[in-house]
């Protein structure tokens, strides 16, 4: 029930985003800054979410370690997409080599 | 005219099949791990039937799991997805003349990919009177598409409750680091990046996740003064 609410919510205000200006039309007007400001967003919340995950999987202390799945796997990722730059490679390599040190390394 | 209607919403969906392609693995990906999270199935699905907004669904499961409260879902999902307001500014003077339900409609099936297909579509066509067919289109194939690989996604893990234990909230993490990485581009971006990871990393114990938000709230800031800064080096007099 709580998350049909938040998901619910979410819709609402994914919509407001998406529609909002063809609703009001040109009644809505941005500040230069809000435009360079927009820029920003993809790149700090989706890294602010990922490197939890990577250093400290569970919510948990800090696995600054070998042993940490996440971690080896999370830079082999960050570095085949710095050099290829192909998202999809990018998954399923680093997806492969997760289980690979999750499964095979460790055991 | 019905066919020439048609015409232009077969148009939009053909030219957005390659689109398709490439959102299909998110889907799946979505799908999968909504459903290995403490949501039920049909709430997955809900998820990409009522909210349709990829990066903000991947999201949603992490807050979901880290037992985020609703201010911070509601107000991390309106952050992801303001691009959509840079967007529909762009392709307003088209739409503007329609009438309401079909701004409406329009706006709800507004995302990167049909953003991206109706770009090239209005640099090509000066004159549309039948363009929002063409919208309607890459929109509908867009929106069912991702219904389908979502469900699958969920079918495919419901079939197979062992993946629960495997850890695939890495397929978040390795989705993230490919949409991100390639953006990297400047010392801004780089920056922005790195401060918004390092402030998420100390603040992650905060309650509701607000670690996130905290994140983003010295993140952005400082890509905009490394940003203004650049510029101002660059135009000097501006």
């Amino acid at each position: 029930m709580t998350y049909t609410v938040a998901i619910l919510g979410m819709a609402v205000v994914t919509f407001i985003a998406k529609a909002s200006v063809f609703i009001l039309g040109d009644r809505i007007r941005f500040s230069p800054l809000v435009r360079d400001a927009l820029d920003f967003v993809p790149v700090t919340v989706l890294t602010a979410i990922a490197v939890p995950l990577m250093l400290a999987p569970g919510g948990g202390d800090l696995q600054f370690t070998w042993r940490n799945p996440q971690l080896v796997a999370g830079i082999a990722a960050i570095l085949i997409a710095a050099v290829t730059r192909k998202q999809l490679l990018t998954i399923t390599l680093g997806l492969a080599i997760f289980f690979a040190w999750r499964f095979g390394v460790i055991g | 005219m019905p066919s020439a209607r048609l015409h232009e919403f077969a148009g939009g969906m053909r030219d957005t099949a390659p689109m398709l392609v490439g959102a299909a693995p998110f889907g799946v990906i979505f799908g999968t791990l909504a459903a290995t999270g403490d949501l039920a199935l049909w709430q997955g699905q809900l998820l990409s039937l009522s909210v349709y907004a990829g990066a903000s669904q991947f999201i949603a499961l992490g807050l979901f799991a880290g037992g985020a409260g609703f201010a911070v879902i509601w107000a991390t999902t309106l952050i992801v997805n303001l691009r959509h307001v840079l967007y529909a500014a762009n392709l307003l003077p088209r739409i503007a003349p329609l009438s309401a339900p079909w701004r409406w409609l329009l706006g709800f099936l507004l995302t990167d990919e049909t953003f991206a297909v109706m770009t090239a579509y209005y640099a090509r066509h000066p004159v549309t009177p039948l363009g929002h067919w063409y919208y309607l289109g890459s929109g509908v194939a867009m929106y069912l598409n991702w219904q389908a690989w979502t469900f699958l996604g969920l079918a495919f893990c419901a079939s197979f409750p062992a993946l629960h234990s495997w850890g695939l909230d890495f397929a978040m993490v390795a989705t993230f680091i490919a949409i991100v990485v390639p953006q990297l581009v400047n010392l801004p971006r780089v920056a922005a990046a790195v401060i918004a990871a390092a402030a998420a990393l100390l603040l992650r114990g905060l309650p509701y996740q607000l670690g996130l938000l905290s994140a983003i709230a010295v993140g952005v800031p400082v890509g905009l003064i490394l940003l203004r800064r650049r510029r101002a080096i660059a135009e000097p007099g501006r």
